[in-house]
């Protein structure tokens, strides 16, 4: 009952704070959008991608690119927590390490949510056929994606002392899986050397799962595809309740 | 705790074998100049810090093998502020109550009479970021308490407050301890606070316990009143020679003698110190009683960490 508590109390806290940081909304939301909208209607006019247009391509993509990012940066928040040493009152509380980090993933994977939701309505203004089904599928896609990478940037976030250095880090990881991932192009036809480095991207399998969903094609099929995003999920909640344990509060 | 040590990876020895016990019901004050290793003691017995060698128990449950058990029954003010700015006080509480798994029926309760008790209740629902220094430090002393724990750790509580917040802190500790069944562990840098507060103290020097006891045994331990003399070049050795003369501490410019029965034998101090451009004579305070076993003076210098400096890097954040 307490775990459910503390689970709640993490999340809510997350959330709450989300809410009031008007500026965070707003960036989180401007970002994907401007991609969607500059980016896929401008290169959207003269380039087709097998009979879809591209902003209609790219749109499963920048789903994915948003809950990349969002996931990722909010390891960042692990670190003002220490700065403010509010990490403190929450370390020694009764609390257990595992059940303050999975509470932590739970407020990252809201942040991302809220974003993806005014992504996926935006679809169908923007020509992409939409149905419930579909949607309800791409959330599924969305959070275990989110589980996975929120965890990755709890963990860079745990060892991190400066949200300097923690920007610096992710923006290192962040935009080589951005690009690799073929939320911009399709990866048939890239070159062979690159292969091996869109194959390792986690976020790959990600928006190819989601353009499967949406689009009705991808390179691999939906259940391949997913089974690897879980598997990714489930070893990164792994590493990061390790890492909380190892956590200092200094 | 008995014989705790904690040394830093950096090979600064900050707690050097420090043992003490606090019963319950009672305020216990670790009284030292910043830097005495008072902090660091605290985090040990919170769990935060694991100490080289020794052992820590709280309650009952060593705080190695049980932290959790230790944490359920510990509250903890810590010397910099640590609840988010960016939700209210009484959301601070909230959450504090949540995280320790307080029923909603009891967390409503407990917040009401809490918040009247430090008087801010009609401030709870401002967002924290827009309360004073004295405020947030009330605030985080409420916080401790919601969850009803047997000991309560006061980390330096009146650092950086001006003098009615401080007094009015002092009150609210005071009250805690009269209602509660409690026992506090407080650190200070304050000889007036201690005094007021503390049922015992100790003073701690480069992370050892020099002295302990009740601030009346400490300030009659030193046996006699405190004459100090501002002077150039004293006669030590004929100072030394009295027997009513019972120390003798030589700071830059002054010379601080404890002499049994002062009041009677100033004339003949003065005859045998030498030209004295001035002097002063008093009943020794806790202030004497740490310069009479360290040999200086705490000074009231900005703070570890420093409560200022906080609060700029907070302003800062997001």
């Amino acid at each position: 009952m307490s775990v459910v508590l503390g689970l709640y109390a993490m999340w809510l806290r997350e959330v709450k704070v989300y809410m009031r940081e008007r500026s965070r909304v707003v960036s989180s939301i401007f970002l994907p959008l401007m991609w969607l909208i500059v980016f896929g209607k401008g290169l959207g006019s003269t380039i087709s991608i097998e009979n879809i247009s591209y902003d209609v391509f790219i749109y499963p993509g920048i789903i994915g690119m948003a809950t990349l990012f969002g996931s990722l940066f909010f390891g960042v928040y692990i670190i003002w927590d220490k700065k403010v040493d509010f990490l403190k009152e929450v370390l020694v509380s009764p609390l257990s390490r595992t059940t303050i980090f999975l509470g932590k993933v739970l407020g990252g994977i809201t942040d991302v949510l809220i974003q993806v939701t005014i992504l996926l309505m935006l679809g169908p203004l923007l020509g992409v056929p939409m149905t419930l089904t579909k949607m309800a599928l791409a959330y599924i896609v969305v959070i275990t994606l989110a589980v996975a990478i929120v965890s990755i940037g709890l963990i860079i976030g745990s060892v991190m002392e400066s949200p300097e250095g923690f920007g610096l880090i992710v923006t290192f990881v962040a935009y080589p899986l951005f690009f690799l991932s073929g939320a911009l192009f399709p990866i048939e036809n890239i070159p062979r050397w690159l292969e091996p480095f869109i194959y390792i991207d986690p976020l790959t399998y990600g928006v190819d799962a989601l353009r499967q969903i949406i689009l009705g094609q991808g390179r691999f099929p939906l259940s391949i595809s997913y089974s690897i995003l879980l598997g990714l999920a489930a070893l990164m909640v792994y590493i990061g309740t390790i890492a909380f344990d190892r956590m200092k509060a200094y | 705790m008995r014989e705790i040590k904690k040394v830093f990876n950096s090979g600064v020895t900050a707690v050097d074998g420090i043992s003490f016990e606090i019963a319950e019901g009672e305020v216990f004050g670790l009284l030292g100049p910043n830097g005495a290793g008072k902090t660091t003691t605290i985090n040990i017995l919170a769990t935060l810090l694991k100490q080289t060698s020794g052992h820590a128990s709280v309650n009952g449950f060593d705080c190695l093998k049980e932290p959790q058990r230790v944490r359920e029954n510990i509250g903890i003010v810590f010397q910099d502020p640590s609840s988010d700015d960016l939700l209210t006080g009484r959301e601070n509480l909230d959450l504090h109550g949540l995280m320790y798994g307080i029923s909603k029926a009891e967390r409503k309760k407990g917040i009401a009479s809490l918040l009247e008790l430090v008087e801010l209740a009609d401030r709870a629902d401002e967002r924290v970021r827009f309360y004073s220094g004295g405020m947030r430090r009330r605030l985080e002393l409420a916080r401790g308490l919601l969850h009803k724990p047997k000991v309560l750790f006061l980390d330096e509580p009146t650092l950086g407050l001006d003098p009615q917040s401080r007094e009015r802190v002092w009150q609210y500790i005071e009250g805690m301890v009269k209602d509660k069944e409690l026992s506090i562990l407080l650190t200070t840098h304050y000889m007036e606070e201690a005094e007021r507060l503390c049922n015992r103290i100790a003073i701690v020097d480069s992370g050892k316990i020099i002295v302990e006891g009740s601030p009346k045994e400490l300030i009659k331990g030193i046996g006699g009143d405190m004459v100090k003399l501002k002077i150039k070049d004293p006669d030590m050795a004929a100072l030394e020679a009295k027997d009513y003369i019972l120390s003798v501490e030589k700071t830059d410019s002054y010379l601080i003698l404890t002499a049994h029965d002062a009041k009677t034998k100033l004339q003949e101090i003065l005859e045998l110190a030498g030209r004295v451009e001035s002097v002063e004579m008093r009943s020794p305070t806790l202030n004497d009683v740490f310069l009479y076993y360290t040999g200086r003076e705490i000074r009231e210098g900005p703070a570890e960490g420093g409560f200022g400096k906080r609060m700029m890097t907070r302003a800062k954040r997001r």
